[in-house]
């Protein structure tokens, strides 16, 4: 008995909600556009909980071994794949398929995305309630590709899912596409991700070349069987993608988009730019974690660039001034956490931290989302203050999402990032390394987001902010949801969450340690993010003049941190002049001017020179006119009469039947 | 009786003499300058090529060929008739008959 | 008797076509094609169609080239001026007709099959010609009729003194 878990509703929901509002959207009265949109994620979120709870034997998580349950609940085991009926590509040995698959992983990814995704989008409607692009639901057009992007059975998929949710980005933080800053960061983001996005297509090319497939499961299996085949052409396969997902997930050296997609409205980048797309990047590596294992070098590069993006953004977001920023940077942070976490192999600890992280970055967003719309749209720290009394309910979730993302016990953050720092640990030298940075970036962490906290509610305010109010309960009740989750989001464990995963990412590498080791990692980790506090409170809580005087002490380096190490500028100096020249000299002088001008020149020059030769024919002259036709006739004479072999031949056939054709009447 | 009174004219030299006609109008035609007179040529070539019709109507014995003339005579006339009034309509648009001066036909 | 009257005529058609070409006045040489086609009338009477001939002296001679002599008296047309020639006329056109005559006599001299003419032939009665003129070939015969209406009609507009346009524009 195999009921159908109907998955391709998941994707089809969105879809149509994004199809209708985008099409009717304008001429609907706006509580329809509201629950259309609404109606769409709630939907897909409610066929996932639904394909949850008939899985076996996942219901509850602690009936691990024996299905339980309601009787007469059928129990279908996974993972789980449905294909369309259709065939997709068919092309010699080249067989593809729309394949859905439903494993564990998916299933966590799913309920993450569609929950956060519904809360996010009623959010958005108290958020944008005035905006006039209310209308555009390309939220729900996200949603349908991401859900694609989670499903997907075999990497063409997936890509499509990928390119879409790349799209549906650049969509979105170019919302306010008048706004010429809009309109660049979202092209920014689109570039940037497609410079990726080749990493992830030769990726694919190779494992065609290599497997004959790219659903997952084969690739698996093929791997499966060889258990010797170790870097080579698994490494260069591995880096390709992983140049692919830091492309989306904002790793070095492609981050550089997601600060400047915070010219989106602050719902976009709590769904987008916190809890959903960039963390493509971490699924796509999980999902391929068999590639991974085979290749030691590329694990290592992985968890390189997770803890080096980690802790180059904390130091980034330690000087930023704009609240968004601030949050940006942070994200980008928390995703090397996630990558470093791929890199020593504890993929389920990664996922974990996907999760948690989810919950309370997009919280995060939101109430900064909640705290700019209070005060008119201000968004500089520098002149935030005080609001703590009048916006009582954003700073209590405010507050309950730095304690999460600091990492403090019993918060959502502190189980997940343990996880990851413990598992690095245990991985050699190497892996202490690791844990040590992991570690500063913890302090880091504390103190940008202590710092976040002190400046916008605690103190004195400093800005015009007399009018603020508090957000409307649409606004309120996700904020409230989400710091719930943010607290007990963690409370699973990761043993659980690790058995849960493993089999669909492997178990977690962490037989060398033990739990008296992993008790003295969580007390430093706390110790440091309490350590991080302190110094925030005493730079931030009374006087600011403690900052003024670090950054009058040290002017180079905050100039430094301030102008984001001039990555930018150098990207620009390096990459897009040079680029720009060459296209200016070669496509606009070369190809433009030379070659289609030429030719549209060259055509005009020949018509105009036979006219110029043929116009001294004409010329008015009747003797000449005279001439001309005496030389004609003594021409048709000619081959009339001498013998031209084939053209006599064929101009008697011809001549002799017209006459013979006109005689005969 | 001696050759010069024979009764008999080979075909041939009608025709050639036709040739020559046609030949010498279209010499006409090139080298006059005065458009009357090209005009006046024109209808030399048409009287050379009557002859050949005239003269193969003879050796088949068939009226068609003369009755073909007989067209081509009304032909003409009607011809001289609109190309006579036309020179006149130049001549007096130009006050010259010279051919080299009318040539406002051109591009 | 017959080659005798072929070689008269045949010459005065000759002379009057080089004459008309070597003239310079066009009075002389609508003259001189009077004589081309009268001549050529009494070639026809020889190869026996004696219609033609008579029509050739009442159309021709009598009709066309009396047009052609009003029309020069009428334009006063003089002698002819020197005016630039034409190169293509003489380096096109004079091979070209040489090209012509070379090919047609040489059509004509290598033709088998052509034979002779007689005075005996006999002639074609104007009975026959109009037999065939009359019933099988009725319907050209009507439309040169028609062709020869518009000839009139068109020659009639084309040569008219615009007097009344005169007279028009100098009232306004």
């Amino acid at each position: 008995m195999n009921p159908d878990l109907h998955l391709w509703l998941i994707p089809l929901l969105p879809f149509a909600g994004f199809l209708i509002n985008g099409i009717l959207g304008r001429r609907l009265p706006k509580w329809l556009v509201t629950s259309v949109a609404l109606l769409a994620p709630l939907a897909a979120f409610g066929v996932v909980v639904s394909a949850y709870l008939s899985l076996s034997p996942l219901v509850p998580p602690v009936c691990v071994t024996t299905p339980c349950g309601p009787p007469g609940w059928v129990y279908i085991p996974l993972p789980y794949v449905e294909t369309c009926p259709l065939p997709w590509i068919n092309a010699g040995l080249l067989h593809i398929d729309f394949i859905f698959v439903l494993d564990q992983l998916s299933l966590v990814m799913l309920l993450v995305v569609t929950g956060v995704g519904f809360l996010i989008h009623v959010y958005s409607v108290g958020y944008m309630g005035d905006d006039k692009g209310y209308a555009r639901s390309y939220l729900n057009l996200f949603l349908f590709f991401m859900t694609v992007l989670v499903l997907a059975g075999n990497a063409l998929v997936m890509f499509i899912g990928w390119e879409g949710v790349g799209l549906a980005s650049y969509l979105l933080i170019g919302f306010w596409f008048q706004k010429k800053s809009a309109a660049d960061a979202g092209k920014k983001a689109f570039i940037v991700n497609r410079i990726g996005d080749f990493g992830f297509l030769i990726g694919m090319f190779l494992l065609v070349a290599n497997f004959g497939t790219l659903t997952f499961s084969e690739i698996g299996a093929k791997l499966a069987e060889n258990p010797g085949w170790q870097g080579g052409v698994l490494t260069i396969i591995a880096l390709c993608l992983m140049l692919g997902a830091a492309g989306k997930s904002a790793q070095l050296p492609l981050y550089i988009w997601l600060p400047d997609a915070m010219e989106g409205p602050t719902p976009v980048s709590a769904l987008i730019h916190a809890a959903t797309m960039v963390t493509a990047g971490v699924y796509m590596v999980a999902r391929t974690h068999v590639l991974f294992d085979h290749s030691p070098f590329a694990l290592s590069v992985v968890a390189l660039v997770g803890a080096a993006t980690a802790i180059f953004a904390a130091t980034i977001a330690l000087v930023q001034n704009d609240i968004k920023r601030v949050l940006a940077y942070s994200t980008i942070s928390q995703l090397g956490y996630m990558f470093l976490g791929c890199g020593v192999a504890a993929y389920s600890a990664a996922i974990f931290h996907l999760m948690t992280h989810a919950f309370f970055k997009a919280l995060l967003f939101l109430a900064a989302g909640s705290v700019i719309h209070a005060i008119g749209g201000e968004q500089d720290l520098r002149k935030m203050g005080g609001l703590r009394k009048k916006l009582p309910v954003t700073f209590a979730v405010t507050t309950v999402g730095v304690l999460a993302i600091a990492g403090i016990f019993p918060f959502a953050g502190f189980f997940s990032k343990d996880a990851i720092l413990y598992a690095a640990f245990l991985q050699g030298t190497n892996g202490k390394i690791l844990w040590f940075v992991g570690l500063l970036t913890a302090l880091l962490t504390a103190f940008y987001m202590f710092r976040l906290w002190y400046l916008t509610f605690m103190g004195e305010s400093r800005g015009e902010n007399v009018h603020a109010h508090e957000s409307p309960w649409s606004m309120r009740g996700p904020l409230v949801i989400l710091a719930a989750l943010s607290v007990c989001g963690g409370w699973i464990g990761m043993k659980h969450f690790g058995n849960f995963l493993a089999p669909s990412v492997g178990v977690l590498p962490t037989e060398a340690g033990s739990t008296r080791l992993e008790l003295i990692l969580s007390v430093v980790a706390v110790a440091v993010a309490l350590e991080g506090w302190m110094i925030a409170d005493k730079f931030y809580r009374r006087k600011v003049t403690k900052p003024a005087q670090y950054m009058a002490a040290l002017p180079g380096t905050y100039n430094l941190l301030a102008n984001k190490y001039f990555v930018d500028e150098f990207y620009g100096a390096v990459v897009v002049k040079p680029l720009l020249a060459i296209s200016k000299f070669f496509l606009e002088w070369v190809v433009d001017i030379g070659l289609l001008g030429g030719a549209a020149w060259l055509l005009g020059g020949i018509a105009t020179f036979a006219g110029a030769i043929l116009q001294r024919w004409q010329s008015g002259n009747l003797r000449s006119y005279a001439a001309w036709l005496a030389a004609g006739a003594a021409a048709v004479l000619l081959f009339m009469f001498v013998s031209f072999p084939t053209i006599h031949h064929m101009f008697i056939c011809a001549t002799s039947g017209c006459v013979l054709y006109k005689g005969g009447h | 009786m001696s050759p010069l009174f024979s009764q008999e004219v080979p075909l041939s030299w009608y025709l050639l003499l036709s040739a020559v006609l046609f030949s010498l109008g279209v010499v006409g035609f090139l080298i006059k300058r005065n458009l009357i007179t090209v005009f006046m040529s024109i209808e030399l070539m048409l009287n050379g090529v009557n002859l050949s019709f005239v003269t193969f109507a003879h050796q088949w014995h068939a009226v068609k060929g003369q009755i073909f003339v007989f067209f081509v005579m009304m032909v003409a006339a009607a011809e001289a008739a609109v190309g006579l009034a036309i020179i006149i309509a130049v001549f007096r648009a130009r006050a010259t008959l010279a051919v080299d001066r009318i040539d406002r036909m051109k591009l | 008797m017959h080659l005798i009257l072929f070689l008269v005529f045949a010459g005065l058609c000759l002379a009057g076509a080089i004459n008309l070409l070597l003239q310079s006045h066009p009075i002389n040489s609508a003259l001189s094609l009077i004589v081309v086609m009268t001549s050529l009338a009494v070639l026809y009477l020889l190869l026996g169609a004696e219609f033609l001939a008579a029509a050739q002296v009442i159309v021709y001679a009598g009709a066309i080239m009396v047009l052609f002599t009003f029309v020069v008296m009428l334009l006063n047309a003089g002698r002819e001026e020197r005016t630039l020639g034409s190169r293509a006329a003489r380096t096109l056109g004079f091979p070209a007709v040489v090209a012509i005559l070379a090919v047609i006599a040489t059509v004509i001299l290598q033709a088998q099959g052509l034979g002779v003419a007689r005075l005996s032939d006999g002639i074609t009665a104007t009975e026959e010609l109009s037999a065939v003129l009359f019933t099988k070939l009725l319907l050209p015969f009507e439309v040169t009729s028609v062709l020869i209406l518009i000839a009139i009609l068109g020659a009639v507009a084309l040569a008219r003194h615009d007097d009344g346009d005169a007279e028009r524009t100098g009232k306004e």
